[in-house]
This record gives structure tokens, C-alpha cells and sequence, in this order.
């Protein structure tokens, strides 16, 4: 399959060739043809070529003969979730560029269509969040009397699947689209939970550090200086194994602890953006004539610096959303997150993604570990859209 | 130049200070637990002698200052101390097989996940720096705005994600490369190369994007100097204008996110190794975690942080090297 891949890229290097060539013949020597370089002539015949691929690849994946079906089911499935997601970011914009006040009007007139994505998406997390337990069919903890365990997902008797459990039931007899929908309300909860508790005290301790200044600001920067010197995650877990001991002695759920160990390491990057920003308010004219009013501390940091601060901090607080909200993920995975039986995102990935491994006679249930992995991505992937967006809009880059 | 040599003396004693700190840190934390490993291994109907022994002999009963000296002067010889999972195997099998110390567990470890990084800087600098370069050339193209979604999304998924995507397209439904990278000493490079695709894939998709995105922008940052201006008007190709003009000039801010990437990569592995069953360090620290054995866990920890500090480190003197303003400080 190589030496095969190999000869067609060979190939191609003819056929860029060639259409330069007739593409300079045809439009008698236009400027588009006669200075393009070849790298670039074999960039466009080399897309062409995976598009052709990849539609050649979905049209395997609807084949009627299984075997084949199988092998390029996933493909199928992530190219009619990109142009599902495609038509309905585009709708979304569409929609909002008509309805609404001007503001948002305009807003949503200049949008790009992964910004459009990212919000919609945004939107759909936050009502599964809220209402996930009107949406969800059973209890996230249930486990139904008389359903087998691991039942396949898609619902198709004939294949294992059950037409009750959509997506199949883990392997204690749970029913996994239930838990995915709780997952949303437990995994997004905490860790944006954890991300408003970071923001608290590394924000407060930043502005204080800024405001005050003197032996304060350099115990609270030395002590952050350390503490960033090591890597998180290693922190994290070593913080969580101290953690798992003393959480059955003093009676408090291990996952009050992982929200503040992760609160806490998250809140020394907070900080640092904090005591920058804030520094750069202090020294202006407006703070010290709020000094000689007489105004006390209190007053300066919420009604003088932290509105002047919102902007740059907003965009860390996305940012910051999916550090932790990985990281919560990544600990969950190990086995010293989020601790069962709450549903998980993380935990469910690591209980159910030995069913990978049987992908290429049962698609189907492989999907199960990948919609629970999938489901983190989409979020973060679409905060990060979000913020990028907001980032490219206020910094005024148009390159 | 005595100035730059007295700016980089004062970042390595910096350097070495924070890992003072840091193992100061490391080692109180750890010694928060209640209780110790001399009850948890004995359980419930232990006899306060058998503790007490036990805790003689593994050095338990000796206040906290001089323990941390202990640790710290047996770290600096090498002697990383005794696995109290490994000590209580082989005193339960009565075999000694010379493996008790963390150093001896850690060692091979720690070879298997330095290569696993070799790999995967050897495949992700150069594709990163390729692609950087690429999407600043065709900036607002097809091609630059695709490249920039696919990295978006790559540095927004979780490792596992990944993983478990290259294992399903690489390993399962298309049999390239091996899903579990079983590595045992004796093996030949090709068998260990093969073996440890898949996580260095991992790990190139996790890291790739970040650098690529910064050579992007610092060769895009350059493009409107006027010595670019210059190169341009004088009719060179834009390639020669980026590759021999802005490149070389640009440098700089992309050594230092490759060290700083570098240094992710060492919380990355953790992740990736356990998925992949790969031998390495990072597995090792996790395994460690959830059997509670304190001085791997410690030691570990302490290599992982020395890692990071040392790779920022480098990222800061090159960063000070690179530029006559640091360099030549007022």
C-alpha cells in the first residue's frame, strides 16, 4: 500500500506538470499560471486528489458488502458529521445575522463559520448540561433489571443492539447515552466549577499582588514562580494520590479534592495574567486619583482595575476552561479523577476503550469509547474556536 | 561577552535553586500522608512490632528534616531509594533480584521514554517547521486557513482522543503499526521504532501544532520589516525571500517554543504511554500513584520536574543568546 501511495504521488508530479502547462496554453500565459510555482500546481492537484479519495472513501463506506462498509464506516461517519456540523454552524450564523439586536447582528455578520460552530456548539453542551436530567432516558447510576451488559450500540437487533438503548448499555449494564448526557452535566460542571475557583483566587491574589505591591506581590510571585516549575499534571496526580488517603479519613468526596488541587495549579497561570494586567492599570492617572480620593482597597480592585481588565481576561478564562477541563479529563482517564459511579466522560473512555480493538468486524462497537473521547474534544476544540475568534478580533490583525 | 556568561551563571543558579524548592515541595507533600507505607502494607491486624520494624528498616521513624537530607544527599549520588513494593516482593519471595531500588526500576524506564521523545522530536520539528513555513507562504489561502483548523483541533483534543483515533485508522482497521508497544530490552532499533509509532504519532499530532503555529507567526511577524521589502523588490521568489531572509531571523522565538514544547511533551507521555502500554516512565509514575510506592512516586515526580526546569532553562538562555537586546543589557 505504500509503494502504491508512493507511485501515485509520483504521478501526480506529471499531472501538476501538465496542468501548469495547459492551464498557461488555454488562458494564453495569464499571470495566475505563468508565476506559479510547482510546488504549488502539485498542492491543488494533490487536493483534488484527496478530495477525490475522500469521496471515494464515503461511497466504500455505504457499500453493500460489510466487510467493506466496516472498513470505511469511521471515515463515513467523520465526513457526514463535518458537513452536518458545516450546514448547521452556517444556519446558525444565518440565523443570528437576522435576529437579534444590531449589536449582535453585526456581530454575527463578521463571524467566521468555525466561531459560528464553536457557539452553536457552546449552546447545545450548556442545555445537555442543564437539563440533563430531563433529557437523559435512565438514571446516570441505573442499572436497568433485566438488560444485558455491554449491548451494541445502533440499536439493530440483528447486530446485538437493542432498539431501547440507542447506544448500548457499558459493561455493567448502563445505559451509555444516559451517562453522556450526565457526563456533560458532571465533567463540563466540575471543571467549569474548578475554572471559576481558579479565576477567584488567582484573580484576587493578582490584582492584590498589582495593587499593593512590596513583599506581598514578592512572596505571592516567588511562591507562583515555584510552583509553575512544576509540570501540572505530574503535580496534579502526585497531590491526587495524598489526596486519595486522606478523602475516606476526613469523609469528603475525592472529587472536592481534585477541584481544589486542580483550582489551585491552574490559579498560579491566573495569577501571573492578573498581576501583569493589573500592573499595567495601577500606574494610570485614574487609580492614583482614586488613591487620593481616599478610596480603599476593596473599591480599587473591583470598581477600578477589574473593569478595565475584563477583556484579557475573558479570553484566559476560555483558555483556561479547556486546561482544566483536560486535565480533569486526562486525570479521570488514569483512574484518579472524577470517581465513579458519577458518569464521566474520562472514566468511560478508559472502562470502554478496549471495544477499539474490534473496530474492523463491529464498527459499531468501537463507537462507544470514541463518542465518550469525541464528546471532550468538540468542546474544547469549539471553546478554542470561540477564543481564537475573540483573540484575532480585539488584537485588530489583519495581516 | 562577560555579561552574557554572568546572565547565563545567574539563570543556572536560579535554575538550581527552584529544583531545591521544587524537591523540598515534592517531598513534604508526600510525606502529608497519614499514616505510612509500614501500616498500609501490613493492613489492619498489624502488631505495633511489626510496624515499628518495619519502619526501622526502611527508615520511617526518623524526623522529617533528616529524612529530606537522607533522600536529597542519596538523590544527588544516584541513589534514588529502596521501592517498598519491590522491597516487600522480594522479602515475600525470598528472591533478591537486585531491582529494589527506584534507580535500577526507573533506569530502563527512563532510556525507553527518552527514546520514545527522540522519535518524536526527530519526526515533529522538522514537519512543524516545514508546515510553519508552508502556511506563512500561502498565508489566507485554502490551504493556510485548513491547516489552521486541523491545528486548532489537534491541540484542543485530549491525548486520548488521539490515541485512540491513530490506534483505530493505524492499527485496527488499516494493520500498519502495532496498538501496544510491548518494548523489551534486547530488541533491534527497527522492531523498537515500529513499536513505538503509534505513541510518537501521538505525541508529533499533540506538539506539531503549537510549533507549527508559532513559526507561522514569527515568520509572519518578520514579513513586514523593511529588509523583506528589500528582498522582495529585488525580484527574488517569495520561498527564497522566507527561507533564506526571514527564517534565519525567526529562528529564534522557534528554538524556544520547540524547547518549551519539548518540555510539554513530558506531561504528555503520561497519557499516551498508559494507553499504549509503552514501558516508560510516565506509566511507571502513574502504577506507582495507585499502589501508593512513595519513592518512585517521589522520584519520578522529582524527574519530571527536573526535565521541565531544565528544558525552560534552555529556552531562556537561548531566548537571552538570540537577542542583542538581552544580551546587551542597559
Amino acid at each position: 500500500m505504500i509503494v502504491w501511495t508512493a507511485i501515485a504521488l509520483v504521478v501526480m508530479l506529471g499531472i501538476a506538470w501538465a496542468f501548469r502547462f495547459a492551464g498557461q496554453a488555454v488562458t494564453g500565459n495569464a499571470p495566475k499560471f505563468r508565476d506559479m510555482p510547482f510546488g504549488v500546481a502539485y498542492g491543488y492537484v494533490l487536493g483534488v486528489f484527496v478530495l477525490i479519495w475522500l469521496v471515494w472513501a464515503y461511497l466504500q463506506g455505504r457499500s453493500s458488502d460489510p466487510a467493506v462498509a466496516n472498513k470505511f464506516f469511521f471515515l463515513r461517519i467523520a465526513i457526514e458529521g463535518l458537513i452536518i456540523f458545516s450546514i448547521a454552524a452556517w444556519i446558525f450564523r444565518l440565523f443570528g445575522r437576522s435576529v437579534g439586536t444590531a449589536w449582535s447582528r453585526k456581530m454575527f455578520r463578521s463571524m467566521p463559520l468555525t466561531a459560528s460552530f464553536g457557539i452553536l456548539t457552546i449552546i447545545i453542551y450548556a442545555i445537555f448540561a442543564i437539563f440533563a436530567g430531563v433529557i437523559a432516558p435512565y438514571g446516570q447510576e441505573q442499572i436497568i433489571p433485566g438488560v444485558a451488559a455491554n449491548i451494541i450500540p445502533g440499536g439493530d437487533p440483528a447486530m446485538g443492539g437493542n432498539p431501547e438503548f440507542p447506544l448500548g448499555t457499558d459493561q455493567i449494564g448502563r445505559d451509555i447515552l444516559s451517562r453522556l448526557i450526565y457526563g456533560a452535566q458532571n465533567t463540563v460542571g466540575i471543571a467549569f466549577a474548578t475554572t471559576c475557583l481558579a479565576f477567584l483566587l488567582g484573580g484576587s491574589l493578582g490584582f492584590l499582588a498589582a495593587t499593593l505591591g512590596g513583599w506581598l506581590d514578592q512572596i505571592l510571585s516567588r511562591a507562583v514562580d515555584v510552583l509553575m516549575a512544576i509540570p501540572s499534571l505530574i503535580f496534579a496526580l502526585l497531590l491526587m494520590t495524598i489526596a486519595s488517603v486522606w478523602a475516606p479519613e476526613l469523609g469528603i468526596p475525592l472529587t472536592v479534592f481534585m477541584v481544589i488541587i486542580i483550582a489551585v495549579i491552574d490559579s498560579t497561570r491566573v495569577f501571573r495574567l492578573a498581576r501583569a494586567v493589573g500592573q499595567n492599570i495601577v500606574v494610570m492617572d485614574y487609580i492614583e486619583a482614586a488613591k487620593l480620593r481616599g478610596e480603599g482597597l476593596g473599591y480599587l480592585v473591583f470598581k477600578e482595575i477589574l473593569p478595565n481588565a475584563t477583556a484579557p481576561l475573558l479570553a484566559e478564562f476560555g483558555l483556561r476552561f479547556c486546561f482544566v477541563f483536560l486535565t480533569i479529563a486526562a486525570l479521570s482517564f488514569l483512574g484518579v479523577g472524577i470517581q465513579p459511579p458519577l458518569a464521566d466522560w474520562g472514566t468511560m473512555v478508559r472502562d470502554l476503550g478496549g471495544f477499539v480493538n474490534f473496530a474492523a468486524f463491529a464498527p459499531l462497537a468501537a463507537t462507544a469509547p470514541l463518542l465518550a473521547a469525541g464528546a471532550i474534544a468538540l468542546l474544547t476544540v469549539a471553546v478554542n474556536f470561540v477564543v481564537d475568534w475573540m483573540l484575532h478580533k480585539s488584537s485588530g490583525l489583519k495581516e | 561577552m562577560g555579561s552574557v556568561l554572568r546572565i547565563i551563571l545567574q539563570r543556572l543558579a536560579l535554575g538550581l535553586l527552584t529544583l531545591l524548592i521544587v524537591s523540598i515541595v515534592i517531598f513534604v507533600a508526600v510525606n502529608l500522608l497519614p499514616g505510612d507505607f509500614a501500616e498500609s502494607i501490613l493492613g489492619q491486624g498489624a502488631t505495633p512490632e511489626a510496624v515499628a520494624s518495619i519502619r526501622r528498616d526502611l527508615g520511617l521513624d526518623q524526623p522529617l528534616i533528616t529524612r529530606y537530607f537522607d533522600w536529597l544527599g542519596g538523590v544527588l549520588q544516584g541513589d534514588l531509594g529502596t521501592s517498598f513494593a519491590q522491597a516487600n516482593f522480594a522479602t515475600f519471595t525470598g528472591t533478591d533480584s537486585g531491582a529494589t531500588t527506584v534507580a535500577a526500576q526507573i533506569a530502563p524506564r527512563f532510556a525507553n521514554t527518552m527514546f520514545l521523545a527522540m522519535v518524536t522530536a526527530a519526526i515533529a520539528v522538522p514537519f512543524s517547521i516545514i508546515l510553519g513555513v508552508l502556511a506563512a507562504l500561502y498565508r489566507n489561502t485554502v490551504f493556510d486557513r485548513a491547516t489552521n483548523i486541523f491545528t486548532l483541533s489537534s491541540i484542543s483534543s485530549p491525548e486520548f482522543f488521539l490515541a485512540y483515533i491513530l490506534i483505530l485508522f493505524l492499527a485496527v482497521l488499516n494493520p500498519i503499526f502495532p496498538s501496544l508497544s510491548n518494548i523489551f530490552e534486547g530488541m533491534s532499533f527497527g522492531e523498537r521504532l515500529e513499536k513505538s509509532m503509534l505513541p510518537a504519532l501521538t505525541l508529533t499530532l499533540v506538539v506539531t501544532a503549537h510549533m507549527m503555529r508559532m513559526t507561522r507567526a514569527a515568520i509572519i511577524n518578520l514579513l513586514a520589516s523593511p529588509y523583506i521589502e528589500m528582498a522582495r523588490l529585488k525580484g527574488l521568489s517569495p520561498m527564497r525571500v522566507i527561507v533564506k531572509h526571514a527564517l534565519p531571523n525567526a529562528l529564534a522565538p522557534i528554538i524556544n517554543v520547540i524547547a518549551l514544547n519539548l518540555a510539554y511533551l513530558i506531561t504528555g507521555v503520561v497519557v499516551v504511554e498508559v494507553v499504549f502500554v509503552y514501558p516508560g516512565i510516565g506509566q511507571l509514575f502513574v502504577d506507582s500513584v495507585k499502589i501508593r510506592d512513595i519513592p518512585v512516586v517521589q522520584a519520578c515526580c522529582l524527574i519530571f520536574a527536573t526535565a521541565f526546569i531544565l528544558l525552560n532553562l534552555t529556552a531562556d538562555i537561548m531566548s537571552i543568546l538570540s537577542n542583542p537586546r538581552l544580551r546587551h543589557p542597559k
